[in-house]
């Protein structure tokens, strides 16, 4: 049997109303809040899982559905609870009394660049993104980042000019959008962090010496002859030398 | 901190217990022999029950699984929706007309429009369609890496015989030579656009093995190597203003008179309202289908992964190979629920980590192929009753990433697999010092729509059906019946650069005639005459999961 999948289901047993499915008999229900309307989910689920049980039908504010992709960001805040908190919809645990939305999208500009014509430098990043020297280092982008990077201090390395380090720094992001919606000098970082990771990755990053010779010896058809005898030789052939590959031997054809 | 139930707490140190005696050695991999007979007793797609022949088109009788089969045979959407009912597809007047349609907004469309560009089709002549926002695809999901041999030890040759074993050599090793020669030209356009590869201070590449890899040959970005790529191609698109339509999956495609390809009709999932493109070469990019949830398997695959473009092409005449092949990947996570069925990267194993059962026996060769090792866990739960069962009875087995930091250092796992870390941190569980729970989850497409090297889709009599092409999942015979770790991101590159260059060709000579919606007429005809008489509507554009609740 597979571990089949199973939505999530009221059933009644007797008086006792019980939740089964995904998390198991019996559990806990919690009250949140979407967009302001009452509902009472079971304890355990993830936001978007919530959202599903009670009968939404995404299509913004969902996507990969496992934290790769930045589509679900989610805003809340709690009872008693002056703060606002955002997240990850297909990552964040539903707790009792949660107001809730999902933000369809993040608005910002990305602006256009021809990355060959560009120099690996911080003035090139702020020549494109003004917006970034007007950081005042309030740290909010930071604080509400699901990936955890240091968001402020990456901004600072770029108004530094040290693109490799920002670079590095911003590897996890995976363009929620959450700093930008929080961002007093509205800088749009994901916008800003995709141009840093190209420049290094293009200017800084040292060049693989391995890949271009290999480039060049395919290009002039050192393995042409060989692959033709292969194709032709079949599947028995095939095996055989397959066979021998794994073992760590050579091959020769 | 663990985020494991009390109930773990045995197993887990058993599998304590038993490291240090398991750091000495790895299991034996197993013999060809072992391997088929491993398959055919424990390998889902081995169950006949699962599928049935297709009734009706281009690869009528070939076995496909019934989830798969039903897409098939099923009515259209747009028939079903429109033209059944009186509303009104203005053919006559196109909302697009373009040289390059493209459906299908993961990396082999973005490499697509990026071809398409550089051999001479302009921006504005461009139309990138996708379902969800642009880039939410599997690709970004895809972590483990991509595989080129580019190393003095390795050579093309030897990575094309990796790609036939691992497919059972039902490969098409024309298709098979295109993917490994390609390899390494496609690295380099990647590291040139700023892809940022793992490498050693001197660019060397740093690469690691994968299930099924003889030699040393994946390439990675962290474990975000799709993210990493997926953004940069996009912003690349972005870029160079290619025309990126959101929220519009191709419901079906355009044909002209002769019954070559000449679009699609979209439809705007926020307004519902249909959108006629007219193009002179289409090219279809729409990924795989894990979220039909094959025989109930979970999923690793992204929301939109619905196998719309094989049932588009398939009611143009397309014939489709290799479909009853799914592949499971081994790893998905069975704990936490919250997560399960997520994929757990092949990287985790690749690094050192052992799959190992209650018992504290690590039982498989953890870099077997894919369908092998998925097996192989099957085994385990279902036949030796060595794994664990939660408490909702779904089962699993450990997979021992605690390794990683003993073999090859403290640190390890936070600067190779720092999703993973990050991940399973989420729900309390920290990987660097307690291993994981996992078992196979529906994760690819091996099979799809026959294409030629030119990317061309195939018809009837395996002739080319005119000015359509695919690239990447959508498509079979690259993988045969089994892809290995860091093919696919090879193949949306490598493929979809092929589409674009071909698109772009044939936009230039192609002609294309009256726009008409014959081909879905004579499909619901097929299906009347084929005997099927089903309310299935296809494609499925997105799952549903909706709960049915009551308010109390």
């Amino acid at each position: 049997m597979p571990n089949t999948v199973e939505p999530v289901k009221e059933v009644r047993t007797g008086k006792k109303k019980e939740i089964q499915g995904a998390l198991g008999a019996g559990k806990r229900m919690v009250t949140i809040y979407v967009m302001g309307k009452w509902y009472e989910v079971p304890a355990g689920l993830t936001i978007l899982k919530a959202l599903e049980y009670l009968g939404y039908r995404l299509v913004r504010g969902v996507g990969c559905r496992a934290g790769f992709c930045g589509a679900c960001t989610t805003m809340w805040v709690k009872k008693n609870d002056y703060r606002l908190y955002s997240g990850l919809a297909c990552q964040t645990i539903v707790e009792d009394g949660m107001y809730l939305v999902q933000i369809p999208f993040v608005p910002a500009e990305k602006r256009l660049y021809d990355i060959e014509e560009l120099e690996p430098t911080g003035s090139v990043v702020l020549a494109l993104y003004p917006e970034v020297a007007r950081c005042i280092g309030c740290n909010s982008c930071t604080k509400v980042c699901p990936q955890e990077i240091q968001v402020m201090d990456a901004i600072q390395e770029i108004i530094r000019g040290n693109i490799e380090k920002a670079a590095r720094m911003v590897f996890d992001c995976i363009a929620c959008g959450s700093c930008s919606l929080r961002c007093p000098a509205e800088i749009k970082h994901f916008h800003v962090f995709q141009l840093v990771r190209r420049l290094y990755g293009k200017y800084i990053a040292p060049k693989a010496k391995h890949l271009e010779r290999r480039v060049k010896e395919i290009e002039e058809g050192k393995y042409d002859g060989a692959l033709d005898r292969l194709i032709k030789a079949g599947p028995d052939k095939w095996r055989e030398l397959a066979e021998k590959a794994q073992k760590g031997e050579e091959v020769e054809i | 901190m663990s985020g494991y139930p009390p109930e773990f707490r045995e197993s887990i140190k058993v599998i304590e217990e038993t490291r240090e005696e398991r750091l000495k050695i790895t299991p034996p991999r197993i013999s060809p022999e072992e391997k088929e007979e491993l398959l055919r007793k424990y390998h889902p797609d081995y169950k006949k029950e699962a599928k049935r022949p297709i009734k009706i088109g281009a690869s009528k009788g070939e076995y496909a699984p019934h989830e798969v089969a039903n897409l098939l045979e099923a009515h259209s959407y747009l028939y079903m929706h429109a033209l059944s009912n009186g509303v009104e597809i203005d053919l006559e007047d196109p909302d697009f007309d373009v040289d390059v349609l493209i459906i299908g907004g993961g990396g082999g469309g973005a490499t697509t429009a990026l071809w398409a560009l550089y051999n001479g089709v302009p921006s504005d002549r461009i139309l990138l369609a996708t379902k969800l926002r642009f880039g939410d695809a599997n690709t970004k999901m895809a972590q483990g890496g991509i595989q080129a041999a580019d190393r003095e030890y390795d050579s093309p040759v030897i990575h094309f015989l990796d790609v036939m074993r691992g497919g059972h050599y039902t490969n098409n090793p024309d298709l098979v030579r295109i993917l490994v020669t390609n390899a390494p030209f496609i690295i380099k356009w990647l590291e040139d656009l700023g892809v940022m590869f793992d490498k050693e201070p001197d660019g060397t590449m740093i690469e690691v093995s994968g299930g099924g890899t003889s030699r040393l040959r994946m390439h990675s970005a962290g474990d975000y190597t799709g993210l990493e790529i997926m953004r940069t191609l996009m912003d690349e698109v972005l870029n160079r203003e290619v025309r990126v339509l959101e929220f519009s999956p191709a419901v079906e495609l355009i044909t002209d008179e002769e019954g070559n390809v000449a679009g699609a009709v979209l439809m705007n999932l926020e307004t519902e309202r249909y959108i006629v493109v007219r193009a002179k070469s289409t090219v279809l990019t729409t990924g795989g289908f894990g979220r039909l949830h094959i025989q109930g398997f979970q999923t690793t695959n992204h929301y939109g992964a619905t196998m719309d473009g094989v049932v588009l092409a398939y009611r143009v005449g397309a014939q489709i190979r290799d479909l009853d092949s799914v592949q499971y990947h081994p790893t998905g996570a069975a704990w936490p629920l919250q997560i399960a069925g997520q994929l757990v990267t092949e990287k985790v194993r690749s690094l050192g980590a052992q799959l190992v059962n209650v018992e504290g026996e690590a039982f498989v060769y953890p870099l077997e192929p894919r369908d092998v090792v998925a097996a192989a866990i099957i085994r385990e739960c279902e036949d030796r009753k060595k794994g664990v069962i939660t408490h909702v009875g779904t089962c699993g087995v450990w997979l021992d990433s605690p390794m990683i930091e003993i073999i090859r250092g403290e640190g390890t796992i936070e600067r190779y697999l720092p999703a993973m870390l990050r991940q399973f941190l989420r729900f309390g569980i920290d990987i660097r010092k307690e291993p994981i729970l996992v078992y196979p989850t529906l994760h690819y497409q091996n099979g799809g729509i026959k294409i030629n090297t030119n990317a061309q889709v195939l018809g009837d009599g395996g002739r080319p059906i005119g000015n359509l092409f695919a690239a990447g999942e959508v498509t079979g015979g690259v993988h045969g019946k089994n892809r290995l770790m860091g093919n696919s991101l090879l193949e949306i590159t490598v493929f979809g650069r092929i589409a674009g260059i071909n698109a772009a060709k044939n936009a230039k000579h192609s002609h294309v005639g009256k726009l008409t919606l014959k081909h879905v007429y004579k499909w619901e005809e097929m299906l009347k005459q084929a005997g099927i008489e089903t309310n299935r509507v296809a494609p499925m554009i997105l799952p549903d999961y909706r709960g049915d609740v009551k308010y109390r």
